[in-house]
């Protein structure tokens, strides 16, 4: 076992030495800042949105704004630019079936009626019933 | 975790002693460990949705519960929290950036500010919280009518003296473990007892921010109690009448109650009383304990129509999904606070370098997410119109 781990470490360390920061992007400061205070600018604008009485148009601004809040915030502070592909690509996916869910149950919510109708039917229950009550 | 292996194979692990003996370099323990944060966040996005798909179908079947209840949230408070978790999302992605570069003090100093905002954000949300118990903006079934005389709720809730109990028995705590830690002159021990001892000192921050945020709204509107005289502001037409009400809107109101319910405290049955609330909403509003310092955003014109979807019970289930969705996101906030204090710990004891900050990184993943979710519920809570 520590044989095994100790040819790795040398040969992580042979290779390694080329590349010392290889793997690891550190952001520069300005663009944590830039991405900071564009998100404080966002959530101002979408406050200012809210006082104006816009209808339905008024969901559909405010989660777009939210959305382009998300893709700073997914882009940059979770360093999304900078990681593999795979891993955009499993996190992307999630929303794929969010909207499927979503789009799905909203779909079915507005297929029925408010109440339910109930049916007048002359059942052989119904009249057995008022058959039954003279006699009691 | 990665310590116990690197124990086993120490010797020439020395200079990377959180290298799993399962992995062949730092970078690959990196990417697995990633890969499998992004799953679960995979799941936390899908665990969410559950509750975000609650709020579509409700908020689509009901529009106007949405617009009516929304009024209560107050939504200067719900951007000040929101600025504040996209601030610690500042210093979280900071201190990944510290922890990459082997920067010890600016690591710390990071995870320090990120807790600090994390506990000030809950101590607004106690705030909030608590106002809303007080005034009965309760979940479903203990939803009490915003249309019926009850008492002004004035001061602080007791409800808020027992949320704070815990944060106030760890500023006792964290303060005579920082005192030891000073007085022992132990240096690393006060690093991680100073930055706790400071998070839970901004929870108190939040609560009294919250208050002052509460009171100067408060006192914005004046002697205005109720949304009857408030729409009075943006329908002048009305006000003559509505002054008349709140003058002698208690014994018009006695006289509704007798009817339908006995008194305010019993109604917390969520069942709509159709007779009831259209009795209520020909009397025009009669002005309760419906109090305007909740979320100065437009009322929706017509008190009477309020009254009727407020008696109608809906807003009780408008407040299961607020609570139900904060709640949840406060309970991630929480979780977030132990793995950072983890973080805290690990990081005074300079564990991070340019080939280990993986935990670092995995904790700002999910960390940014909780952030993420927030983003999404301040404007899908607090800003309807």
């Amino acid at each position: 076992m520590s044989e095994h781990a100790s040819t790795t470490t040398a040969d992580n360390h042979s290779h390694g030495d080329g590349e010392h920061h290889g793997f690891s992007h550190p952001m520069p400061v300005w663009q944590l800042l830039a991405v900071f205070f564009a998100l404080i600018f966002l959530t101002i604008l979408t406050v200012y949105q809210a006082t104006f009485d816009l209808g339905n148009f008024e969901l559909v601004l405010s989660l777009f704004i939210a959305t382009i809040k998300a893709s700073l915030v997914i882009l940059f502070f979770m360093h999304m630019i900078h990681d593999k592909p795979l891993n955009a690509i499993f996190f992307l996916s999630s929303f794929i079936f969010v909207a499927l869910f979503l789009g799905f149950t909203l779909m079915d919510a507005h297929a029925y009626k408010d109440d339910i109708e109930l049916k007048e039917i002359d059942s052989p229950r119904k009249v057995a019933v008022d058959v039954a009550e003279p006699v009691q | 975790m990665s310590h116990d292996d690197a124990h086993g194979g120490h010797g020439d692990h020395d200079h990377l002693p959180f290298l799993a003996h399962h992995f062949d370099d730092p970078e690959q323990q990196f990417d697995s460990g990633k890969l499998g944060m992004w799953l679960f966040l995979v799941t936390e996005v899908l665990f969410f949705s559950g509750m975000f798909c609650a709020y579509a179908l409700y908020r689509s079947l009901h529009p106007e519960v949405w617009t009516f209840a929304s009024q209560f949230l107050n939504a200067t408070l719900g951007a000040f929290n929101t600025g504040v978790l996209l601030f610690s999302s500042l210093s979280m992605a900071w201190g990944v950036r510290c922890a990459q570069l082997r920067q010890r003090t600016g690591l710390v100093i990071s995870l320090a500010i990120t807790l600090g905002c994390a506990s000030m954000f809950l101590g607004v949300k106690a705030i909030e919280y608590t106002h809303k118990w007080e005034l009965g903006l309760l979940p479903a079934g203990a939803y009490e009518s915003q249309f019926l005389p009850g008492a002004h709720h004035a001061g602080l809730s007791s409800w808020l003296y027992v949320l704070s109990a815990v944060p106030a028995l760890c500023v006792i705590g964290f303060g005579i473990w920082y005192g030891l830690a000073m007085v022992k002159k132990d240096k690393q021990t006060s690093e991680i007892a100073g930055p706790l001892l400071v998070t839970a000192l901004c929870y108190f921050l939040g609560v009294f921010i919250g208050v002052a945020f509460e009171s100067a709204e408060a006192g914005e509107h004046g002697g205005d109690h109720s949304v009857a005289a408030h729409a009075t502001d943006d329908h002048s037409g009305d006000a003559h009448e509505d002054d008349g009400h709140t003058t002698d809107g208690g014994d018009d109101h006695d006289a509704a109650t007798d009817e339908g319910h006995s008194d305010s405290g019993d109604h917390s049955s969520d069942e709509p009383d159709g007779e009831h609330s259209e009795d209520q909403a020909s009397h025009g509003a009669p002005p309760g304990k419906l109090v305007s310092t909740e979320g100065d955003g437009p009322v929706v014109p017509g008190a009477p129509r309020e009254a009727e979807i407020d008696q109608a019970g809906g807003a009780g289930l408008f407040f299961s999904i607020y609570y139900c969705m904060t709640g949840v996101h406060a309970i991630h906030i929480l979780g977030g606070m132990v793995v950072l204090t983890w973080l805290l710990v690990r990081a005074t004891k300079d564990h991070f370098n340019e080939e280990y900050f993986g935990p670092v990184d995995y904790v700002g993943l999910y960390w940014h997410l909780v952030d993420l979710i927030w983003i999404y519920l301040f404007p899908l809570l607090y800003l309807i119109t």
